[in-house]
């Protein structure tokens, strides 16, 4: 058995040999609207939804348009929607998947061209955050010490390679544009739980409203779709924890 | 049009850290895709520096290091070079520890250090095995920190030249679908490797090495690209890299019939030996019948545990889960050697300067050199980040100096070029992928771990009629706006150029030395060959000439593990 994206799947559904890939081509600068458009791909047992993607671009369509980068699920260049779940092309086989296949670019990021988004939302809601560490001790020559269980607290944040599935999963982004999202909230929670980071309690402050951490519904559709394991939703409730502190004057710094 | 003092071409780790040490000046980062998504990002194993932080390593030192690296290079590195990279060590990882990177810790709460190949004491810093990426998002925090300008998603096509120095870069803004021109005082190309020039390689799928070829065509001189590292262990299938940690960890490597077979190898390092030799060991197991039906070996880590598997090693679980539907807990990994790295590239000094004035190259695109015919393990993450900021700041004084003035006929020549060349891309006839793939299959084929002079003679004419071939190559639109097929046609002559420059250098040099291995001239021949090959663009294809190496501190040796 197969799990993937959430589904259980039998090992080897659907053997087939050629998959008909539906692919949502729509682009910003002309009006139409957006349409499925669909291509043949021959395949081996390996091929996967990224590969069958740049075969087409390679052989039928040079113009279809789509992010990559390390084919290998470490960069986050490849995520898109496939047959209804955001995930990563490129660690998704054909092999797994019906004969059929719909391929969609992410939602709540406005559409460029293809499979291409436009991200610069996503972005600048993780550079509000400040994600870099904030000090201003003398660091003094060497490293400065951390012990394993302190790294521990930040460990599944920092895996978060940003590739936006959780941001597109989320209903509360999608009925709120404005809503930081999973990852920057992650993000600040990273910094926050890192032992040497000294932000300071303005940081909270900054995003205790409605499009920041009192944004979230607890719907965990992040935790579902992140390929990292990353669990945005848990960070944004300690650090909702910690707001609170704050506001009653009960954190330690 | 405004003039940059610095235009950094490549978003990766180099480059970012040359922009952060530029920081201040006009600089602009040009990257083909979101710096996050550089290929610095899928480094895995480590960073070396002799912090002496293991108990196993307490004298370790900044010497051994600089040994290490020289033996390793198989006496081919510039020795002044390699010391510079190893006494720059140590304050480069405080500093990136400093910065906040998430290095992986020692109970008492130092920076924990790994073994890794080509070297007997333990000095390779991680953080798990995904150090590049901790690295890499570390960096680009300070990059937003103090808020320098970067434009994602250009192609940067030609390096502007004239009168024997840089005027800026000419390339595409995918997004907006135009030819753009930044005219720059200074240039500085970090634009990683060429991997997708073989068939079988680690690499991310961007890395076409175009960066070398424009460096090439604009007349610059590239040093000993024939010494390309072939990773011993890659994901049999995917060819997705798996991790020298893995054996510094205890993982090891074992034949179809149950032998770690590297005892017949380098009996004392075994798993741990350099590269190169335990990839050849590899391919010479697979070839004499020892391997894996299909090709491969194994990479057994079940007697690490689920615990040390799963703490160290957690990324390779994944990939082995994703890639190979397998448990590397319960199952061992199919590996065999595929292309990683490029000891080779753009020919620069030790501040990172061609002999191009103004133009300047650093990280895995740039042979200074320091690695030589092989690189150890943990030593290029530590390259790009060392000689990002030494080059950088050798940029700043550069720029100290009153600039010369800009050549701006010379941009508008060079954008009137690539306009003629997507004219006529779409006016062509060949498949440019199909091209491109046959191209793959020579180097993997016939420029691979074994080299020999009949395979090589093929490979070149082989390149030489799809070069020609490529001229004719079509692009199914010539539309510049997130155009993926036309970027394949534009670098296919590119991927072409390096693909003839490292067969015509392989060719020529009658030794085997560090990852070159000629099965026809199986000795090291330091009498004739203790030199670099300096590749210049010619009528017909690259010129070769070569270069004494700095040896100014350790007499050349018998290279034995």
């Amino acid at each position: 058995m197969v799990l993937l994206a959430g589904t259980y799947y039998p090992e080897g559904y659907m053997s087939v040999t050629e998959s008909l890939i539906h692919v949502l081509r729509s682009d910003e600068t002309d009006s139409a609207e957006p349409a499925f458009v669909s291509f043949a791909v021959p395949h081996d047992n390996d091929m996967t939804v990224l590969a069958a993607l740049l075969w087409i671009q390679d052989n039928l369509d040079g113009t279809l348009a789509l992010r990559y980068s390390c084919r290998g699920a470490v960069c986050g260049s490849c995520a898109m929607v496939i047959n209804g779940d955001i995930t990563l092309a490129c660690r998704i086989h054909l092999r797994n998947l019906p004969a059929e296949v719909f391929v969609e670019p992410l939602p709540n990021l406005p559409i460029q061209k293809d499979l291409v988004v436009d991200m610069t939302r996503f972005w600048e809601s993780w550079a509000r955050v400040r994600p870099y560490l904030i000090r201003f001790d003398d660091m003094g020559e060497k490293e400065t010490l951390q012990t394993p269980a302190q790294l521990d607290r930040i460990e599944q944040f920092i895996n978060c390679m940003l590739c936006a599935c959780c941001y597109s999963a989320c209903p509360l982004q999608q009925r709120n544009p404005e809503y930081m999202g999973p990852a920057a909230l992650a993000a600040l929670a990273r910094f926050e739980n890192d032992s040497r980071d000294r932000r300071g309690g303005d940081s909270l402050k900054e995003v205790s409203h409605d499009s920041g951490i009192w944004g979230c519904r607890s719907v965990f559709r992040c935790i579902d779709v992140c390929p990292r394991n990353v669990r945005p939703a848990d960070g944004i409730a300690e650090l909702r924890t910690r707001a609170l502190k704050d506001l009653l004057g009960r954190r330690k710094r | 049009m405004a003039t940059w003092d610095v235009v950094i071409v490549g978003g990766g780790l180099a480059g970012l850290r040359a922009a952060i040490a530029l920081r201040g000046l006009r600089v602009a980062v040009l990257s083909r895709v979101h710096p996050l998504r550089s290929h610095s990002l899928a480094a895995q194993g480590g960073i070396n520096a002799a912090l002496k932080n293991m108990p196993e390593a307490t004298d370790d030192s900044v010497e051994k290091h600089t040994y290490d690296t020289i033996k390793g290079s198989d006496f081919l590195a510039d020795q002044t070079a390699a010391a510079t990279l190893c006494e720059q060590a140590p304050r480069t990882i405080y500093e990136m520890e400093h910065w906040g990177t998430p290095f992986s810790r020692l109970d008492n709460g130092r920076i924990a250090q790994r073994p890794f190949g080509g070297t007997e004491v333990p000095r390779t810093c991680y953080a798990a095995d995904r150090t590049g990426h901790h690295l890499l998002q570390t960096l680009y925090g300070r990059i937003r920190k103090h808020d320098i300008a970067v434009f994602e998603e250009f192609v940067v096509l030609r390096l502007v030249e004239a009168d024997g120095r840089v005027h800026g870069v000419v390339g595409i803004d995918l997004a907006a679908g135009s030819i753009v021109e930044f005219a720059a005082r200074s240039v500085l190309f970090a634009t990683g490797g060429y991997g997708r020039v073989f068939r079988n390689s680690t690499n991310a799928l961007i890395n076409t090495g175009s960066g070398i070829a424009i460096a090439y065509r604009g007349g610059v001189s590239i040093k000993d690209l024939e010494f390309v590292q072939f990773h011993p262990t890659t994901l049999f299938g995917t060819n997705i890299l798996i991790t020298e940690g893995a054996r510094g960890e205890g993982g090891h490597l074992k034949n179809a019939t149950g032998d770690r077979f590297m005892s017949e190898y380098a009996p004392k390092l075994m798993e741990l030996a350099p590269r190169d030799i335990v990839a050849r060991a590899i391919t010479t197991e697979i070839s004499a019948g020892r391997g894996f039906s299909g090709g491969y070996v194994e990479l057994d880590l079940r007697h690490l545990g689920h615990d040390r598997i799963h703490e160290r090693l957690p990324g390779i679980w994944e990939i082995a889960r994703d890639f190979a539907r397998i448990d590397a807990c319960e199952t061992a990994l199919p590996v065999l050697p595929g292309q990683h790295y490029s000891m080779g590239g753009i020919d620069v000094d030790i501040q990172g300067h061609s002999a191009i004035h103004g133009f300047f190259a650093c990280g895995e695109c740039a042979c200074v050199s320091v690695h030589g015919a092989n690189r150890l393990g943990g030593n290029s993450l530590l390259e790009t980040l060392v000689f990002g900021r030494l080059t950088g700041e050798a940029m700043s004084r550069f720029l100290a100096e009153p600039g010369q003035g800009i050549d701006h006929a010379a941009i508008a020549r060079a954008k009137a070029q690539i306009i003629d060349q997507v004219d006529r891309l779409a006016r062509g006839t060949l498949n440019a992928a199909g091209i491109r793939d046959r191209m793959r299959d020579v180097l993997s084929d016939d420029v691979g771990v074994f080299r020999e002079e009949k395979g090589l003679i093929s490979a070149r004419d082989r390149i030489r009629q799809l070069a020609d071939d490529a001229v004719q190559v079509r692009a199914d639109s010539a539309a510049l706006r997130f155009n993926g097929g036309l970027i394949t046609a534009l670098e296919l002559p590119m991927m072409l150029d390096l693909a003839m420059i490292i067969c015509e250098g392989a060719l020529a040099r009658t030794e085997s030395r560090g990852s070159h291995f000629r099965t026809d001239h199986a000795s090291r021949d330091d009498q004739i060959w203790l030199k670099h090959t300096i590749a210049t663009v010619g009528a017909d294809g690259p010129r070769l000439e070569y270069r004494d190496v700095d040896l100014s501190r350790y007499e050349p040796k018998e290279r034995e593990y």
